[in-house]
């Protein structure tokens, strides 16, 4: 079975372009980038190339590049770093709607006599920015806010947000991940200290990551032990993937164009279809700024994981706000946030598209959707008196 | 992904007996919209209102849900009433060739709704629950005190869930009834439930038999390293494994937190002691490496 894949904010095909860059890197090239031979002198050379591609990508500049394993330990290393930096300062400002990878950190330094603040979002998914203005004061050591969020796609305003937190003295995090390569990101002009982003949600390999670290602002290591990324972080590089993410990058900002007009086109053509075809549905987020490939689509009275099971039996591969996917019981923490409604949040399906999503695919999403929505509602116990109420 | 097996796989593509019966004898209605879950059961009975002819059902839940449902209908077909009240939810998960232990509570679901509707039908007492309430409770409210109020579960079915299906976690719970699924406020009241159905096991009278077959000696060993020495092992995140039966000899290797602990010799000489309580006064136990 052919599969379709709409589940590129989960992880995404690495691009053949950038396999075929990293495909060296293995058996022949396998040279470490710290040896003093040549051997080991042309990995490094293609390890600058790398980071001169990742920081073009990002309007940085490459001293600024440090590479991590993941999103994750980007996210923890910025978080840890900062606390370190500002021993005195003893408040975290993030969101609701945070990655686990940023929340549970947050929630644990709670446990360490932290104060953690965690600011509310409204119902479109967009930050409290009021309420932000007002937790934020001279005792916070650092803010974190996604730049997107992963289930809705839901834009913040992080360069507002980020001079706010310049203004008090904060550093300022954002976790990037869902939307490096998918919107334009200019570090040059902004007043953001810190930014994580992870290869495989931009058609590089899982198992690295960047984080970003201004010029100037004061950093402390998470791994210690090698002088490697100037004792940043310390550890072997993955040179192979390092080699693969600076493609990546380059190939991002070559398609940015595409994906924010072929691939938003075939997203809005995706969810205004199945908004019209199918009665009781509504867009998490929909009215608010979100990046062009995502659209999280409530379908009232069914359960999520019985339409993805459905979707994939035709091999469509999509994610649900769902708890029931993922072994926790209540529905994503994400549309609890937003105060969308129980009737909606267990059916809430996420569909993220990239520029190798098809027309065709698409085409056969809007097909096979609406069958599935009108089987699992018949079964439904709700399904009639969801008839009766709402006609 | 859930590892579901071929059998859940085709009842939850294939459901049996979806649908409504109008007059039906028996309707049983468990979980709401906000729980995430909820199923109601149909029964049609025979003419001697005994047998159950017919039996349909409307899932709102994930797949291994509405597998469940159908698992149950197909079951309780051509049973009596008092047949059909016999089936456990473990009986629902081996008809389906098994659940994800995290999807055990859409098993108790089903046992829940057919224990409901038959109580319903006998005029046997279970106050109606309410499922206009924009959180309702997941199980019909069982007479007992509310423990997890994200879900509305009271300890008397907990209780009942853990004794029936012998769970010794928290965890366990959660994924057989959701109690303590989401907040987490209830767990350390749900630890103590566990603790009370374990001690309560303890505590009814066994004495040592006088005379024992070989056969019946090493059934008994079996019997009381499972129900009364792993549970303790597990609480401090240990285990054991029975190796070897030999006449009076009992050999064990010690598994987890166990394994290597210093004083694993300790935790041997309890077994023993256990053993030789309740099976036989000559019992050796003996530690063999892990």
């Amino acid at each position: 079975m052919k599969e379709i894949y709409l589940d590129n904010n989960a992880t995404t095909k690495v691009d053949e372009a950038v396999f075929e860059e990293m495909r060296p890197y293995f058996c022949e090239l396998y040279g470490n980038p710290s040896s003093m031979h040549f051997f080991g002198g042309q990995v490094q050379g293609k390890v600058v190339e790398a980071r001169n591609r990742v920081a073009a990508l990002l309007g940085a500049s490459a001293e600024e590049i440090i590479f991590t394993a993941c999103g994750t330990e980007s996210d923890n290393a910025a978080i840890r770093s900062a606390l370190e930096v500002f021993p005195e300062k003893r408040h975290v400002i993030t969101s609701r709607v945070e990655h686990p990878a940023v929340l549970t950190q947050c929630r644990n330094l709670t446990q360490r006599g932290y104060r953690v603040t965690e600011i509310g979002v409204d119902g479109e998914g967009r930050l409290d920015m009021e309420e932000y203005k007002a937790a934020i004061d001279d005792d916070t050591a650092i803010v974190s806010f996604m730049w997107a969020n992963n289930e809705t796609g839901v834009i913040f305003p992080v360069e507002e947000a980020a001079a706010l937190a310049k203004a008090k003295g904060a550093l300022f995090h954002t976790d990037a991940v869902q939307a490096v390569g998918k919107i334009p990101i200019n570090m040059a002009v902004s007043s953001i200290d810190l930014l994580s982003l992870s290869g495989h949600k931009l058609h590089a390999p899982k198992g690295i990551g960047v984080l970003y670290v201004r010029r100037g602002t004061p950093f402390r290591p998470f791994l210690v032990g090698g002088h490697q990324e100037k004792s940043r972080r310390a550890g072997t590089e993955n040179t192979a993937a390092i080699i693969a993410l600076g493609k990546a990058c380059e190939l991002a900002a070559k398609y940015m164009e595409l994906e924010n007009n072929q691939v938003k086109a075939l997203r809005d053509r995706l969810q205004d279809a199945l908004m019209s075809g199918i009665p009781h549905a509504r867009i998490n987020g929909g009215t608010a700024e979100r990046l062009p490939n995502t659209t999280s689509i409530a379908f009232e009275f069914v359960e999520g994981e019985s339409i993805l099971m459905h979707l994939s039996e035709l091999g469509v591969c999509a994610s649900s706000g769902s708890a029931c996917t993922s072994g926790s019981l209540e529905p994503s923490h994400v549309l609890r946030a937003m105060g969308v409604p129980f009737t909606c949040a267990h059916g809430s399906i996420r569909f993220s598209l990239s520029r190798f999503t098809t027309d065709a695919e698409i085409d056969t999403v809007i097909r096979e959707m609406p069958p599935i929505i009108t089987l699992l509602r018949k079964m439904s116990p709700f399904g009639r008196e969801f008839l009766k109420v709402k006609g | 992904m859930w590892d579901y097996t071929p059998t859940v796989k085709d009842h939850f593509l294939n459901p049996r007996n979806v649908g409504e019966i109008p007059d039906a004898d028996a309707v049983g209605e468990v979980g709401s919209l906000a729980c995430g879950d909820a199923l109601k059961l149909y029964l049609k009975l025979d003419d001697n209102k005994d047998k159950i002819l017919d039996a349909k059902f409307q899932t709102f839940g994930c797949a291994s849900a509405i597998a469940s449902s159908s698992a149950l209908t197909e079951m309780v077909r051509g049973k009596n009433l008092d047949e059909a009240l016999a089936i456990s939810n473990q009986d629902i998960a081996d008809f389906l060739g098994g659940l994800p232990e995290e999807k055990m509570h859409c098993s108790v679901m089903g046992q829940e709704a057919l224990e409901v509707a038959i109580a319903k039908y006998r005029g046997e007492p279970i106050p109606a629950h309410d499922s206009e309430h924009d959180h309702g409770h997941a199980y019909p409210e069982y007479e007992g005190e509310l423990v997890c109020k994200c879900f509305g579960i009271t300890d008397t079915f907990l209780k009942k869930v853990i004794e029936t299906n012998k769970l010794t976690t928290a965890e366990q719970v959660t994924h057989f009834t959701k109690a303590g699924g989401a907040c987490g406020g209830c767990i350390p009241k749900i630890k103590e439930l566990i603790a009370q159905v374990l001690g309560e096991a303890a505590a009814l009278p066994r004495t040592r038999p006088e005379k024992l077959s070989n056969m019946k000696k090493m059934q008994m060993i079996q019997e009381v390293l499972e129900r009364d020495i792993r549970p303790l092992l597990w609480a401090d995140g240990g285990d054991l494994e029975l190796i070897d039966i030999d006449g009076s000899k009992v050999q064990v290797a010690f598994r987890k937190a166990c394994a290597g602990c210093a004083s694993s010799g300790n935790t041997a000489r309890m077994v023993e002691s256990k053993l030789r309580d309740l099976v036989a006064e000559d019992i050796v136990v003996e530690e063999v490496p892990a």
